[in-house]
């Protein structure tokens, strides 16, 4: 278990990071947290010639905002995402969520551009961003490209990103009045991947939902934002209505089978995190299925 | 038979400043360990170390057709390429067969495998080179040529006369097949009420130590020597196999073992990339060093359970048990483990299955059968999960069936405290037990009556809880009827020598080993406690055959209890030894005199006379000075060995209390207790910690742990993102208590406790998990208990 010789280089600039990747382009990989590249180089599942260390670019690194947006840059650490003040304040959905990935020693060095750039379908952070509107910011040679999230995750660890570019920072408009939002996610255990997960956030007026967006992981072969969602807004929600959500979500998933669950299973999950979710969100124990909290 | 607490009482006459028995003390390795100051075999750097990959087989079974080496000898760093036909030069094959389990066949094994690979995982060729990394390079450069074989995959077929055979010299692919029979068994289910007739399903896992297996063997050609560095709970075992097969006499092996990062009976055996390593040392006459990643760990430490066992009981509505009935089935890989073999943990099955319970009616069948997977052998608690989840699964429905709450099931079948000695229907014989103190106190401490109360008025709430309990007795301290019976060089017996320094310090030499459980510390406190001095003055010295007395080593929950009881016997000796010197340095009689807190004292009023340091350098340098006749003897040795019982018993019984989402298939843990027996206690931290850590490998067991192997025997699940070992964040408490039955083979009164958590931490869990979902009618009986299971006893899905 040890990796393939490299070549290595350490960048001091964003503009010294594109040229290394304009010139070794698909032979070149970027080193983030290094938490999901290590461990693919060290079982020698990939084996780069070029290793380009993103470290030291303090600049994609904090948390800032200005105005109604919340900008995140692409090396801030899961651990520093979890700590963020602003993001407690204004995506408290993502604070929730990030508790969720890995343990403390991966979340001090993992960094939310990395899980992005690397696409796990099972991942909690993609599935957040499409539950939060996020626009994803990328750098290439021909300069900046704003990509919402929702076209951003194309595949199994695919994305829009070309070999050239870097993902440099992602953008959240910050949390509307009256929002809410529900983060669950079924694993084996805490820390691991998830089985089936839901990253959802919510307007909720008087009762009924204004806004739902369920940003669901691991249900397919990249995140979902469920049109189940369409079935819940501006209507009063009664059990039958959630059971159509929940038929609506079904048609939706694609699930893989892996040695945790069958597809049926991860349906099956999606729905109960589906009825537990609208139930939390809209204070009904009514509508949640199995045992109350 | 006392409650923990009288323990100490019960020790009283060792009870003086230095009476360590039965207190908690801090181990006197840790500072070393946690300083970082450890000496595993990775921190070894020998000059001229090669390290050795090796290339393993993709196929569960394949003919191997050709390997190309060529290109991978010119690589940079390339130290050598060896085949198995080379290395068979240098090693010869070794069969894992005992004569005491009559008619286990097994076929030779060679350290590399020559023209067939077995498992995928089995090394094909052995790439050694300056580094690790540069050997891995090189090893994607050899070129295996292979033709694909049938592969054997499924114990359930694996004796059809359709499939396949994989050692044809031996006919069929039966390793091993027992029977036993005792009692009236069809009669006593003809005269029971209810049977109660299900399979229960046991996943296929293995050990996943912190440290993997790691060897630095080092041929010196000059001196015609062997040292084997190596991370064995069994160094003379590691000496005798290495010297047979190398052509060597034993004198000319070493086997040094320092820190050992964890074995649970992984490193308990014989590997033959292990064998290889010490070849490759003789081949190529310099130091090799191989240490094991983790996919390796994953293909090739042993792995265990994998069994499919039929359980039957008979039940009068009284609650009485009236038989047990098992047929086991097992698969183990193609080849037998060396040197103690494959079917033990089969023949533990049918040994202790029902061993709680009077009933004498008792009929099993097991059979154990090669499987083109990995190799299959002994790991923690050695057929007793699936012996109690067997038993304690079966008792539990038969009391669901008659409507009888599981705990007065059991008090009305465990064998009463006051009926020893006696035999279990299999024929085990026990000294003392205390199956009802022990259930009697579990009850007291998890306030039964209270959780059932609780379980209810939850259960209309929806919210679906379980109680499991499982009694159970384990195989402790092992006599020659072991291995050494069945023609295996494991030696039974330990040694201990004690031996006063110049200064008055104790060194200790142990032939038991320490990874992990603490042999150090139980060994410096009872060395401490029968000499009267303080531990801080006692050095303990284990693992290398050079330098310690003869034995087995750490395996079987036997340090304690045999390695213990040799400590305390050479101390015996060595502390007379000091009062006669320190008798005629005084001009009194040796009975006068007592040895407290390291000084020689009056027996009577405890006035120190002489320290032992001052004795110590009378008798090292002025021994003119002594009086005419006097031959100080500040050395001493003892060994000892269990003989009237082939096995010292223990037992407990465990709990589980938890809760399982019935919508999701998600079961949380929320509480787990263990009532144990092992005797005296020496170190109750120590043994509270085995135990836990124990509970936490059978918790794995119920709810995690798998080796899943597809059908075509690839396993699937090599890594650690895969395969799902126990983490803390699903572990619940765990309370644990005790009661105290000494041995009376010793006179120390220890058994063993390493491995009691492991026996019945499964079982308790599904027990809890069937008793939670009995308002749905369904129960499971396959481990691990995963959502997909549950939810699909549900119906769910
Ligand atoms: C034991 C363990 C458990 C884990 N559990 C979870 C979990 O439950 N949930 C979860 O979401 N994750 C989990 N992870 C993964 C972890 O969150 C990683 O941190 C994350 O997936 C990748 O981030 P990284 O910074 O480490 O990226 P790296 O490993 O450095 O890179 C990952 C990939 O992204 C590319 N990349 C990185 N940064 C950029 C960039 N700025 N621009 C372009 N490409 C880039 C790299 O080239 C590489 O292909 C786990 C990891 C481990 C080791």
């Amino acid at each position: 278990m040890k990796a393939s010789a490299f070549a290595y280089a350490r960048p001091t600039s964003v503009a010294n990071a594109l040229e290394l990747l304009a010139t070794h382009g698909d032979k070149a990989k970027v080193l983030s947290g290094g938490q999901s590249l290590m461990p693919a180089m060290n079982l020698r599942l990939i084996s780069p010639e070029f290793i380009v260390d993103i470290g030291e670019l303090a600049e994609l690194r904090g948390i800032v905002v200005k105005g109604d947006v919340l900008t995140i840059g692409a090396l801030t650490r899961h651990a520093d995402v979890l700590k963020s003040p602003e993001v407690a304040a204004h995506a408290p959905l993502l604070r929730d969520a990030t508790a969720h990935v890995a343990h403390p020693a991966i979340r001090n060095r993992g960094t939310l551009g990395g899980s992005l750039a690397h696409a796990d379908p099972a991942s909690e952070l993609p599935a957040c961003m499409m539950a939060l509107e996020a626009t994803i910011i990328v750098c290439g040679p021909r300069g900046e490209r704003r990509i919402p999230a929702q076209e951003f995750f194309t595949g199994i660890y695919e994305t829009g990103l070309s070999p050239q570019e870097l993902l440099v920072a992602v953008e959240l408009p910050v949390a509307r009045k009256r929002s809410s939002h529900f983060f669950h996610e079924f694993a084996r255990r805490h820390g691991d991947y998830a089985i089936v997960g839901l990253a959802a956030q919510s307007i909720v007026v008087d009762g009924y939902f204004t806004d739902l967006r369920l940003g669901f992981f691991a249900v397919g072969d990249r995140p979902l934002l469920a049109n189940a969602a369409g079935e819940l807004v501006n209507v009063p929600v009664t059990p039958e209505r959630l059971t159509k959500a929940a038929a609506v979500l079904s048609d939706e998933l694609d699930p893989q089978e892996d040695q945790q669950a069958t597809p049926a299973m991860r349906r099956h999950l999606a729905k109960v995190l589906l009825s537990r979710c609208v139930s939390t969100l809209l204070s009904r124990p009514d509508l949640r299925s199995g045992a109350p909290e | 038979m006392t409650d923990a607490p009288e323990t100490r009482d019960a020790l009283s006459a060792l009870d003086r400043p230095n009476s360590y028995i039965g207190k908690t003390m801090p181990r006197p390795n840790l500072d070393r360990l946690m300083q970082g100051r450890g000496l595993y075999v990775s921190d070894i750097e020998l000059p001229r170390m090669g390290h050795v990959v090796f290339l393993r087989s993709p196929h569960a079974h394949a003919k191997i057709t050709g390997i190309n080496a060529l290109a991978a000898r010119q690589l940079p760093g390339v130290i050598a390429v060896v085949t198995g036909q080379e290395l068979a030069t240098v090693i010869t094959p070794w069969v894992g067969v005992l004569s005491h389990l009559k008619g286990l066949k097994s076929a030779p094994q060679s350290a590399i495998a020559i023209d067939r690979a077995c498992w995928q995982g089995e090394a094909v060729a052995a790439i050694v080179a300056t580094s690790r990394a540069a050997a891995e390079d090189a090893a994607e450069q050899v070129s295996v040529g292979y033709d694909e074989l049938d592969a054997v995959t499924d114990m359930r077929t694996a004796l059809d006369p359709t499939t396949s055979v994989i050692h044809a010299s031996l006919g069929d692919n039966l390793a091993f097949e027992r029977h036993h029979d005792a009692g009236a068994v069809e009669d006593a289910f003809a005269a029971s009420d209810e049977v109660v007739d299900v399979e229960f399903i046991f996943g296929r896992h293995t050990g996943v130590t912190l440290e993997p297996r790691s060897v630095v063997a080092d041929w010196n050609a000059a001196e015609a020597r062997l040292t084997i560095y190596q991370g064995t709970q069994a160094p003379h075992m590691v000496q005798n196999i290495a010297a047979l097969h190398l052509g060597l006499q034993e004198a000319q092996v070493r086997v040094v073992c320092k820190d050992v990062g964890g074995s649970f009976g992984i490193k308990v055996h014989i590997y033959a990339d292990e064998m290889a390593t010490y070849a490759l040392s003789k081949l190529l006459r310099r130091p090799i060093k191989f240490v094991a990643d983790r996919v390796e760990s994953f293909n090739t430490d042993i792995h265990a359970r994998d069994h499919r066992c039929r359980g039957r009981i008979g039940v009068k509505r009284n609650g009485t048990i009236m038989a047990f009935e098992i047929d086991d089935l097992t698969g183990i890989g193609p080849y037998s483990m060396y040197p103690r073999t494959s079917a033990i943990e089969a023949n533990q099955v049918v040994n202790l299955v029902g061993g709680p319970y009077v009933t004498r009616n008792y009929r099993a069948r097991a059979r154990v059968v090669f499987q083109n997977k990995n190799v299959m052998c002994q790991y923690r608690a050695v057929g007793h999960p699936i012996a109690c989840s067997v038993t304690e699964g079966l008792v539990d429905l038969a009391a669901m069936k008659i409507g009888m709450d599981p705990v007065e099931i059991r008090r009305r079948n465990l064998i009463a405290d006051d009926a020893y000695p006696c035999a279990s229907p299999s024929g085990l014989r026990f000294e003392q037990l205390s199956h009802h103190a022990a259930l009697a106190k579990l009850i007291r401490m998890m306030d039964y009556d209270v959780l059932r109360a609780e379980q209810a008025a939850l259960r209309a709430r929806n919210i679906h809880r379980g109680i499991g309990i499982a009694s159970f007795i384990e195989v402790t301290n092992p006599s020659a009827a072991f291995y050494g019976v069945g023609g295996a060089k494991i030696s039974s017996q330990d040694g201990v020598t004690v031996r006063l320094d110049a200064q008055g310090a104790v060194i200790c030499q142990t032939s038991i080993t320490e990874q992990g459980q603490g042999s150090e510390s139980l060994t410096a406190q009872i060395v401490g406690s029968v000499l009267g001095v303080s531990m801080d003055r006692v050095r303990v010295i284990l693992g290398d055959t050079d330098n310690t007395p003869y034995g087995g080593g750490t395996w079987a929950s036997r340090g304690a209890g045999i390695g213990g009881e040799a400590a305390l016997q050479a101390t015996k000796v060595l502390r007379r030894n000091i009062l006669d010197v320190a008798a005629a340095i005084l001009q009194m009689t040796p009975g006068e005199l007592d040895i407290v807190n390291n000084n020689v004292v009056n027996a009577g009023d405890g006035t120190s006379r002489i320290e032992l340091g001052e004795l110590a350098r009378i008798v090292y340098f002025r021994p003119d000075t002594l009086p005419p006749g006097i031959q100080p003897e500040l050395m001493a040795t003892r060994h000892f060995v269990p003989r009237a019982y082939p096995f010292a018993f223990t037992n407990g019984v465990q709990a589980s209390w938890l809760e399982v989402d019935t919508e999701t298939g998600f079961v949380k843990l929320l509480k787990h207790w263990v009532v144990e027996d092992c005797g005296t206690i020496i170190n109750p931290q120590l043994v509270d910690e085995q135990i836990r850590g124990g509970v936490v490998q059978g918790l794995g067991a119920a709810l995690f742990e798998k080796c899943v192997y597809d059908e075509r025997g690839q396993l699937t699940n090599a890594s650690m993102a895969d395969y799902l070992v126990p983490m803390s964040g699903e572990m619940p408490d765990i309370d644990i208590g005790h009661v105290v039955s000494p041995t009376l083979e010793s006179e120390l009164g220890a058994k063993g406790a390493g491995e009691a958590g492991t026996a019945g931490a499964a079982a308790a869990v599904t027990n809890a998990v069937n008793d939670a979902l009995r308002p749905f009618g369904t129960i499971v009986t396959e481990i691990p208990l995963t959502p997909q299971i549950i939810l699909t006893a549900l119906g769910r899905i």
